[in-house]
């Protein structure tokens, strides 16, 4: 188990280095540079313009310039971004919570929605039930978010008038932040008023976010499910005289989660990737608006820094569901 | 009265318009503490006939009978619940491929005491103690460390007598065994049959044992069912049968055994194979690979009828004991 570890850990090296450096290159990429677009129209002065590259060491080669990233970033120094002058490891942090809360909400409605979804579907196999659940799941999975999200919002919020349409909470509140997590930090204030309004905002952009892994984890649950009923196990354990109730819930499922769990984890990338359209789309304060931002400023550190960081969350994640894994499947637990 | 009472089961699948009939008909009695073969080509019909009986035949498949009684109880009358309470208990089953009939998530000890709690209830303690005395009685060495351990832990043989614990935790009064070697080293398939049939004298229980192999059935049974397409094709005492078959089907079975001197497993003095769903001929379902076929074979069904002292065989020209075909 340790040495599996010591051989995850040691998969992040290359794994970084490969990250910084498209991130690195991509951002270069685009033409222009923050002082051409911090000077907006009026333009710069082409000598003082120079002056400055030189001394922001944006006139070094690229090469160069990406030995000296490297070399800070493994002291532990992220940079500071170029217009907020903030270090880019605070920015990410304050805005992270949001994020997470986001995604978190997200990942619960895909999970609690999707799995005993994906259970009814494989049980009732060539039911009408069944049928619902492919159809909606493929519609899910292939609706572009922007127009999901623009259609959600029109009923609920335009004609219903039921959510709000933008933000994390209503701007009478203020929380003060504890754990980041504003559903968690109004219940801890204790101003359930302030919860309400939390949960208001954060209910349309966790659906709309939520909606492809959902399509994603009901249909891996259905048809792992029906691989598993086939196996021979299951028909001793029925020859043991289970219920069915008992035949599907503890050995079928049981089998059947193996692959699911891996699924749940491979959506958090994507989960983390429609963040930043869903951000935006909600104007949600997190990474994913606070990236687009960045690039929108060429704020190349706060760029670099945010990739690098949330490809550090999702490596986490990753690793976190391979010991899951492990944990639920003894087959690979003694394999180390 | 029989143990077991069978009289004309029918297992179909497919469509209603155009059914396939896995079992086709089938009669038969098994009485307590006996030990019977149900002998067969692959395809049948063996191991639907036991599923059958268990009552696991799944949706789409149809199952009916004139007759399905288990111990003067008409299985087909029962609530699924009460035929549960049944299955796993009175009545189990010994599965053909021990390396996959374990779930690869949940210890040996889970998996045997599951089948105590559901059936008998009692204490963990006692449930534990009980699943040690039946690891203990299948001859499984150190039962207490392989209570703990994961069935991928486990070598086929090994896995074949945790199976056989579980079915036999409850005491059944009937036990299926469809093919329980097919799978194993032949060294092991000996232990194993050697074992099923000690627990069945210690225990009195009746076996059925479900094989391709007319030579095992031979050593280890009183009475034996030969199956083709579904159908009983023949049926009585071991000796008899073997000696001197009445059906053309049993007999090319026999004349297939390494020890009648072809030496090949293949059923070489019959070609083709059991007919599917697609190709069943009319009349006898034998008469398109049978060496004795007559104009009468192809047209007409032949019924089930009896040739000896608690014989019987589906023939309308039974083989006599020199091996030749009857005219009636
Ligand atoms: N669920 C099912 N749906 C449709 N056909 C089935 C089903 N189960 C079995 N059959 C068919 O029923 C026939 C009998 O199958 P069965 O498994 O009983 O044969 P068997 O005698 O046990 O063979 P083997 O020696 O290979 O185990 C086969 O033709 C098989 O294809
Ligand atoms: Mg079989």
């Amino acid at each position: 188990m340790l040495l599996f570890l010591l051989r995850r850990l040691g998969l992040l090296v290359p794994t970084f280095l490969g990250v910084t450096a498209i991130a690195f290159a991509l951002i270069h990429l685009i033409p222009g540079d923050p002082l051409e677009l911090l000077a907006g129209e009026r333009g710069i002065d082409p000598e003082r313009h120079a002056r400055m590259l030189h001394e922001l060491g944006f006139d070094q080669p690229l090469w160069r310039q990406y030995l000296d990233y490297i070399g800070a970033v493994v002291q532990g120094n992220l940079g500071t971004s170029l217009i907020t002058r903030q270090p880019v490891l605070d920015e990410f942090m304050t805005l992270f919570p949001a994020t997470l809360e986001l995604s978190l909400a997200a990942m619960l409605f895909a999970v609690l929605l999707g799995l005993p979804a994906g259970i009814l579907a494989a049980v009732k196999r060539g039911t009408v039930l069944d049928h619902t659940v492919i159809g909606i799941s493929l519609t899910g999975y292939s609706m572009p978010i922007f127009w999901w999200a623009l259609l959600l919002i029109l009923l609920f919020s335009v004609q219903l008038g039921w959510t709000p349409v933008s933000g994390r909470i209503a701007v009478e509140f203020y929380i003060e932040p504890v754990t980041g997590l504003l559903l968690i930090d109004t219940l801890l204030a204790g101003d359930y008023e302030a919860f309400r309004s939390a949960v208001r905002h954060l209910i349309l952009p966790a659906i709309v976010l939520g909606t492809i892994p959902l399509a994603v984890i009901a249909r891996m649950t259905r048809s792992a499910l029906l691989e598993v009923i086939r196996e021979d196990y299951i028909r001793v354990a029925r020859a043991k005289g289970l219920s069915p109730l008992r035949v599907i819930g503890v050995h079928a499922l049981r089998n059947a989660l193996i692959p699911v769990v891996t699924v749940i984890g491979l959506q958090v990338g994507t989960l983390l990737a429609g963040a930043i359209l869903t951000e935006t789309l909600f104007a949600w304060p997190g990474i994913g608006k606070w990236l687009i931002d960045s690039i929108n400023r060429r704020d190349y550190p706060a760029v670099q820094g945010g990739i690098l960081l949330v490809a550090s969350v999702v490596m986490l994640v990753n690793l976190l569901v391979d010991l899951l894994y492990g944990l639920i499947n003894p087959r690979i637990r003694h394999a180390h | 009265m029989a143990l077991l009472d069978i009289e004309h089961l029918t297992v179909e699948f497919g469509a209603a318009s155009a059914p396939f009939r896995a079992v086709d008909g089938v009669d038969l009695q098994i009485d307590a503490g006996e030990v019977v073969g149900i002998v067969g080509e692959s395809g049948s019909g063996k191991s639907v006939l036991s599923l059958a009986v268990l009552g696991l035949v799944d949706f789409p498949g149809r199952v009916a009978a004139r007759t399905l009684a288990f111990d003067g109880q008409d299985l087909l009358r029962l609530s699924a619940r009460a035929r549960r309470r049944l299955t796993g208990k009175d009545m189990a089953m010994v599965f053909q491929d021990p390396m996959t009939s374990l779930n690869p998530c949940y210890t040996v000890g889970f998996q045997i005491e599951e089948t105590l709690r559901v059936h008998e209830g009692g204490s963990r303690a006692t449930r534990r103690q009980r699943a040690l005395d039946l690891l203990a009685q299948v001859g499984i060495p150190d039962p207490a460390s392989r209570l703990r351990a994961f069935p991928h832990q486990l070598s086929g043989g090994m896995s074949q007598r945790v199976l056989i614990a579980l079915a036999i935790a409850c005491n059944p009064r009937l036990l299926i065994a469809d093919e329980p070697t097919t799978a194993l080293d032949v060294t092991i398939q000996a232990q194993i049959l050697g074992l099923l049939r000690d627990l069945q004298r210690q225990r009195g229980m009746a076996l059925i044992l479900i094989t391709h192999d007319l030579a095992l059935a031979a050593e280890n049974c009183q009475r034996v069912v030969v199956m083709y397409a579904g159908q009983v094709v023949e049926s009585g005492p071991i000796a008899a049968v073997f000696a001197a078959p009445r059906h053309p089907y049993t007999r090319a079975l026999l004349s297939a055994l390494p020890e009648s001197g072809t030496g090949q497993r293949r059923l070489a003095t019959l070609a083709g194979v059991v007919p599917g769903q697609y190709d069943r001929p009319s009349g006898c379902l034998l008469h398109p690979r049978c060496l004795f076929v007559s104009e009468r074979c192809r047209l007409q069904p032949p019924g089930l009828r009896p040739v000896g002292p608690q014989r019987q065989a589906r023939c309308h020209t039974p083989l006599d004991a020199a091996g030749r075909p009857t005219d009636d």
